[in-house]
Formats: structure tokens, sequence, C-alpha cells
């Protein structure tokens, strides 16, 4: 953050130096990061549970105390981690993709105070601090995505993105308002007083709010709500794809790595505090479900069918990367609630890296398409681009879940075995498989037409810099390789966040259920890629030609490419709601208060105007009056002044002689 | 006129008289000159009654009431001289010795 205050007051021309310092910055943060979790491992290869914290009193008032602090566990370990090398990786990135830019400078700023406050997200200990950084980076977001704003579709969407998380932040404060109240801390963790350990989520679940939900369901569907503005769940979800006006590093970096991903980390960290009240099992599973999680998990299995449904029918190219995150980010939740904080947090991880990998990999393709981004005015980029396209390809067969060699696949089965294996809820487990259909689906559809078939745009499409294709090898390598820490046969990741060991297990892979799981998740994958395959391929529609798909089924293309209508919907309800109310309480305010303080000046008008006649006709008057007749006594006493020294002498004798009369006679007896 | 008691309201009475006259013409006379003459006469009338009290009064053979005239016909002597220093000074200035008409100080 630092780096983002020394960046504000660069002056444009210094780019090298804004970059530099963004990068460097990020860099050593990379390294702190590694280091903590290196600690952090060691610890628990020794069998230790981490969980250090740092707190410290920020407001004192009275007897109670607003505290703040820092953690270091596990999960948050990790998500420093993958969040400073995706983010260094996205820095690097953007020196190429920006360089044409003139604003280059203010970008890297925003980009050094959004990883900041990223940052903070993570390692915060307190509720409140971290609701801080949520609407810091929320903020970063808005400018980041209204980068060019005089590009009146970006400032909207700006405006849109800001608005709409800001309708889920109301529900988060009010949740951490009700916490606070409640348990009388917002700290995570404080040695056995913290809002999330034993002692406070007791206490919650006690006390009983409205339907039924006890104070700690209440509290938790509360910040669900918050988790799912910033996550892009179902009905606040129409920031995502609008935010796609901001630059392509923006979109790698906050709408696919690390800002959606926050709300999956919220829920993480308030997990003991969703789980409340379910059952344990001896061995410390959750074994049951409690309402705020059957929540969370129904809106990710919808959220990720229904954006899948719309991916399918968009053309432009980040667009579809932007639905497609948000059915993942669905995926992501209903992992968290059917399997748990490992099962979530490993598709979170495994997530971030393919789809930043996609995003700048799309970058790369607008780039080299000279800023074209509509996927039927491209095609043939295979040849031309080849780095390119082997990174996006991996990113994509990672995406897909494609079996067995690819992280995504290792990620996205766990949830599905947790939505299999889960008793009390089974519908999601076939939404969230229909979902691997489509993501397969549309995924083919749009490399198919992105990189096969014959060019059909215009000029000449070049390859990226290496400082742009740099970065996507490195991710694609990630994006193959993580899958190797989530396995069943060595559970790594699970047993790393939750604290015990993990042992590998080779046979694991040949247990029944397993195989069946692998075989089914397989099969879909392959039916999806096919399907795609078969009506995209190698063909090459000239834009105006209407899609295959669509000349299949028209009327659900023409529903799923108009976003199936939430937009407009919105617009009808809250927004006309909105407007008329604005324009309600515009004629209210000119009318009425305007009214009644113009009634009051014209009475103060009035009043001042008698105080002026009294003033001038009585006040005045009188003392005019007054002085005229002292003036005119004057004048007649001053007639006693003659000037005539014997008229004087002749006064003087008269007095004497009065005088002399009065003592005489006044003396006589 | 059953006649006085004594002498000496005989002399007053003059004095009286005297004293009057000047008054009168102090006070009435429109030449300046003429007010210097009534203020004499003014004055000699108060000689007047420093003899008359001196001569019927308890020591008639001290110098007392000599002493009393001789010093104010000195005096009287003074004033009258400042007085016509004063007249003459007029007289140059406004040509005239009327006293109606000095009325500078009219206010």
């Amino acid at each position: 953050m630092v780096a983002a205050g020394i960046v504000a007051l660069l002056k444009q021309p210094q780019r090298k130096a804004s970059a530099a310092l963004a990068i460097g910055s990020l860099g050593i943060s990379l390294l702190l990061s590694l280091a903590a979790f290196a600690h952090v491992v060691s610890d628990w290869a020794n069998g230790i549970a981490t969980r250090e914290t740092v707190n410290f009193t920020w407001i004192q008032t009275g007897s109670s105390t607003v505290d703040l602090g820092w953690v270091l566990d596990p999960l948050s370990a990790i998500m420093l981690v993958m969040v400073c090398f995706v983010g260094l990786l996205i820095f690097i990135y953007s020196t190429g993709y920006m360089e044409h830019d003139e604003n280059f400078t203010r970008f890297f700023c925003f980009l050094a105070l959004f990883a900041g406050a990223m940052l903070g997200v993570v390692i915060a200990n307190s509720l409140l601090l971290l609701f801080m950084c949520w609407e810091l980076v929320g903020l970063t977001s808005y400018l980041l995505i209204g980068f060019w704003y005089h590009k009146p579709s970006a400032a909207a969407a700006a405006k849109k993105a800001f608005l709409t998380t800001r309708v889920g932040d109301i529900f988060f404060f009010l949740g951490i308002v009700w916490l606070f109240n409640a348990t009388g801390t917002l700290l995570f963790y404080n040695h056995g007083s913290g809002s999330m350990e034993g002692l406070a989520l007791a206490n919650l679940l006690t006390q009983h709010a409205a339907l039924g939900l006890t104070a700690a369901g209440a509290i938790a569907l509360l910040i669900f709500a918050g988790a799912a503005g910033k996550s892009g769940q179902l009905p606040l979800h129409v920031w995502l794809p609008d935010a796609m006006e901001g630059p392509t590093p923006v979109s790698a970096l906050i709408h696919a790595a690390t800002m959606v991903a926050a709300g999956v980390y919220l829920i993480a960290r308030v997990y003991p505090l969703m789980s409340a009240g379910a059952l344990v099992t001896s061995s410390g599973e959750i074994a049951g479900t409690t309402t705020p999680l059957i929540v969370v998990t129904w809106i990710g299995a919808a959220t990720a069918v229904f954006a899948a449904l719309i991916a399918v029918a968009q053309d432009d190219i980040k667009r579809i990367l932007a639905y497609s995150t948000v059915s993942q980010l669905g995926y992501m939740m209903a992992g968290l609630g059917l399997g748990g904080v490992a099962v979530g947090m490993f598709h979170l991880i495994t997530h971030a890296f393919f789809k930043a990998l996609l995003f700048m990999g799309a970058g790369s393709v607008i780039h080299g398409c000279h800023e074209e981004q509509d996927i039927r005015k491209m095609g043939g980029l295979r040849p031309q681009m080849r780095i390119t396209f082997y990174t996006y390809a991996a990113g994509m067969l990672a995406l897909c879940g494609f079996p067995l060699f690819f992280s995504g696949f290792w990620s996205k089965d766990a949830i599905l075995e947790a939505a299999h294996k889960s008793d009390f809820i089974k519908g999601p487990y076939y939404l969230l498989v229909f979902g691997a259909l489509l993501t397969a689906f549309y995924m083919i559809r749009q490399v198919s037409y992105v990189f096969f078939g014959n060019w059909r745009g215009h000029g000449h499409a070049h390859e990226s810099p290496r400082v742009m294709t740099a970065p996507l090898a490195i991710l694609a390598f990630f994006a193959v390789v993580l899958g190797a820490i989530g396995t069943p046969a060595w559970p790594w990741f699970h047993a790393f966040l939750d604290g015990h060991a993990a042992a590998i297990d080779l046979h694991a892979f040949v247990e029944a259920d397993f195989l069946k799981l692998l075989l089914t998740s397989g099969l879909i994958v392959f039916l999806g890629l096919g399907l795609g395959w078969a009506l995209y391929g190698n063909k090459s529609p000239r834009p105006e030609e209407p899609d295959a798909l669509e000349k299949a089924v028209p009327w659900i293309w023409t529903a799923l490419r108009d976003r199936l209508y939430v937009d407009e919907f919105y617009g009808v309800t809250f927004i006309a709601f909105y407007a008329w109310w604005a324009r309600v309480a515009d004629w209210f305010d000119r009318r009425v208060w305007g009214g009644v303080v113009a009634w009051i000046a014209w009475i103060f008008g009035l009043w001042a105007h008698l105080n002026r006649r009294i003033d001038t006709h009585w006040v005045d008057g009188s003392f005019d009056k007054a002085c005229e007749e002292l003036s005119t006594g004057g004048g007649l006493l001053a007639r006693a002044q003659n000037g005539r020294v014997q008229i004087y002498l002749r006064v003087l004798a008269v007095a004497v002689v009065a005088f002399a009369a009065i003592l005489i006679w006044s003396s006589r007896p | 006129m059953t006649g006085f008691a004594s002498p000496l309201e005989a002399y007053l009475l003059v004095a009286a008289l005297l004293f009057a006259i000047g008054l009168a013409g102090a006070l009435t006379r429109r030449n300046a000159i003429l007010v210097l003459i009534g203020i004499e006469l003014m004055l000699n009338a108060a000689n007047l009654n420093f003899i008359a009290f001196w001569r019927y009064g308890p020591h008639p053979e001290a110098l007392t009431g000599m002493m009393f005239a001789i010093f104010s016909i000195a005096v009287a002597a003074a004033e009258a001289a400042v007085g016509l220093g004063l007249v003459i000074s007029i007289y140059r200035h406004a040509k005239t010795t009327d006293l109606d008409q000095m009325n500078r100080m009219k206010g």
C-alpha cells in the first residue's frame, strides 16, 4: 500500500518507476508470504496446528473495546502465497499489455492499492478489519473497471459493480453489527475469546432470531449476502460481466483470481460460524449440515448452472470468461457448503491459476488481434500465436476438468464427490454435473471460434511480446501441476488446512466410489467436448451467419444470449423504482421543504420591512423632532445673549435686589 | 418727615440716593463715558457710607474710615483709568462710543 501512495504522487511519464515500485513491493510481499508459508508448513509437519495472531485495541469506549488484528494460519498462508504469486505474474504481464496506454502510472498505482487491500483481507483477524479492506478492494475494483473513464460504458460498469456489491455489503455490515452485539468481539481468534471460537459460538447458538434460525445462522446468512455480492452469486452477479470493460489484466487479477475469491475466502474464514450447530463425528469431520450451509450450497449450484447457460451464447471473448468465472464461483460456494473449507478453497486456488491464465491469454489474443474482442471476428490463430494457444489450451482443459492431468479436474472432482456423498442435499449434485457439461461445451466453442478455422478479422494477427507470454507459460505449468496436492491419493491440501497429517495412499485411486465418480465426470467432460466440437469444430462461420446452436434451438439461444433477462428485470423493477423514488424525493425536496424555507424567508422579509418602517418613522422621527425642539429652544435662549453689557448688568442688578429682598424677608421673624 | 433718629441715617440716605443715581446711569446710558461716570458715582456713594459709619460708629477717633476712603478713591481712580483706556481702544476700533452697538458677543 505504501507503493500505491508513492506511485500516486509520481507523474505520468515516470512509467518505469511506477511499475518497478509496484512489482517490487509485491515481490517483497511474495517473499514474505513464502516465508510465512514455509513456517506454517514446517509447523504442520511437526504436528502443531498454527494459528498465530497479533491483536491490538483500536477503539476503546468505556469498558468495551474494538480490536483489530492479523492472523497467520494455514488458510491465510495459502491465500497469501496465491495472491502474491498470481498478482506478481499479472503485474509483469501488465507492463506489456498497458505499454501503449498513457495512464500507465495511474494503472500501477491502483494495482498496488488493490494488492495491498486484498492482502489485508487475507490476513485480517478481525471481521471489522476484513470489512475495511473488503471495501477498499471494492473501491479499487471500481477504479480499475472504470479505468478508461472517458468511455461511458466503462464508467457505467464501474458504477454498477460498486452499487451491486454495496447491496451485498449492507447485509454484511448488518451481520457484523449483530455479531459484535451478540459476542462483544469481532476478532476471529483471540486465545479462546474470539468470535470464531468455542465460547462465542456456543453463545450464538442459544440465541434465536426469526424463522427458526439461531443467531449464528442468521448472522452467517447476512455475511453470506456480502460474499454473494462480491463473488457474483445469483441475484447479485450482474456486475461481473459488465466489469469486463476494464483492461484485461484487471479482469485477470480482480475478477478471476483474487477479489471475487475474497467472497469465498470470507465464507471459509467464518466457516466455524456457518457450521456451528452441525453434528460432529468423533474424528472431527462435520457430518451434518446447517441452514446457512444449505443456502450457500443451493445458491452456489444454481449460480453455476445459470451462468454456464448464459456463457454458451456469448460472443465476446471476455464475457464468456466472465460468466465462466461466475459459474466457477458457484462451484466454489457449493464446495464450501457441501464439503467444507478444504474442498472450496482447493477449487479457489486452482481456479485462480487457470482463470488468470485464461484471461491473460484472452488479453494476449485481443492484443494480437488489434483490440478486437468479438470471437466471431477471430479464428485460425493457432499457427500465428503458438504460445498463446498452448497455454490457453492448458487453461481451458483445466477449467473443463479434463481428467487426470489438469488441476481443475481434481478440484472439481472433489466438489462433485462431496456433493455426491452428502446425505442431506441431493439436488446440487445433478446441477453441478450439468454445469460441468456446459462448461466443457462453451469452452470448446470459444476455443474453436478463436483458434481454429479461418482468420475472419481485419489486418494481421501477431503473437504477443515475451513479457506477456512468459507469465502465461508459468501459470499453465501450475494449472497442470497443482492438481497433485489435492488428489485423494495424497490429500495434502485438505490435511494442511485441517491440521492433520497426510499420507500418500495410492489405494485411494482404486476405491470403487472414486472410480465411479472419475468415470462419470470424465464421461461428462468428453461428452461436452464432443458436442462442442461437432457443432463448431473446425468450421469457420462468418460473423453474419447465425451460430450453429442458434440454428438448432433459436429461442433458447436468444434467451441465453440476452443473459436470461436478469439485467432487464432489475432495470424494470429496482432501478425503475429507484428512479421514481428519486423523482418523488426531488419533488418533495423542492416543493415541500423548499416551500417551507421560502415561507420562512418571506416572513423574515416582512418582519424586516416592518422594522424598517418603525425605525424610519418612529425612532428616527421622534429623535429628529426632539433635536429640532432643542434647537429651537436653544435659539430662543440664545436671545438672552445679546452682547450688550448694560443689559447683562441690568439683569445682574435685578437679581441682586431680588436675592437681598428674599434674604431679608426670610430672616425676619 | 418726623426727622431722623441720627445724622447717620441722613448720610446713609444720601449715599443710597447717590448709589441709585449712579446705578441707573451705569445701566441705562448709551455713551460709554457716561457709564464710567455712573460707576464713579457708585464708588463715591460707597465712600460716603464708609465715612458715615466711621464718624458715627464705635471708634470715631481712629483712622479706620479715612483709610477705607482713601483706598477706595485710589482704586476708583485706577479703575477709571483702565476703563477709559478700554473706551479709547474701543472707539478707535468701532468709531463710536454707543454701547448699544457693541453686541458682537451676541449668541
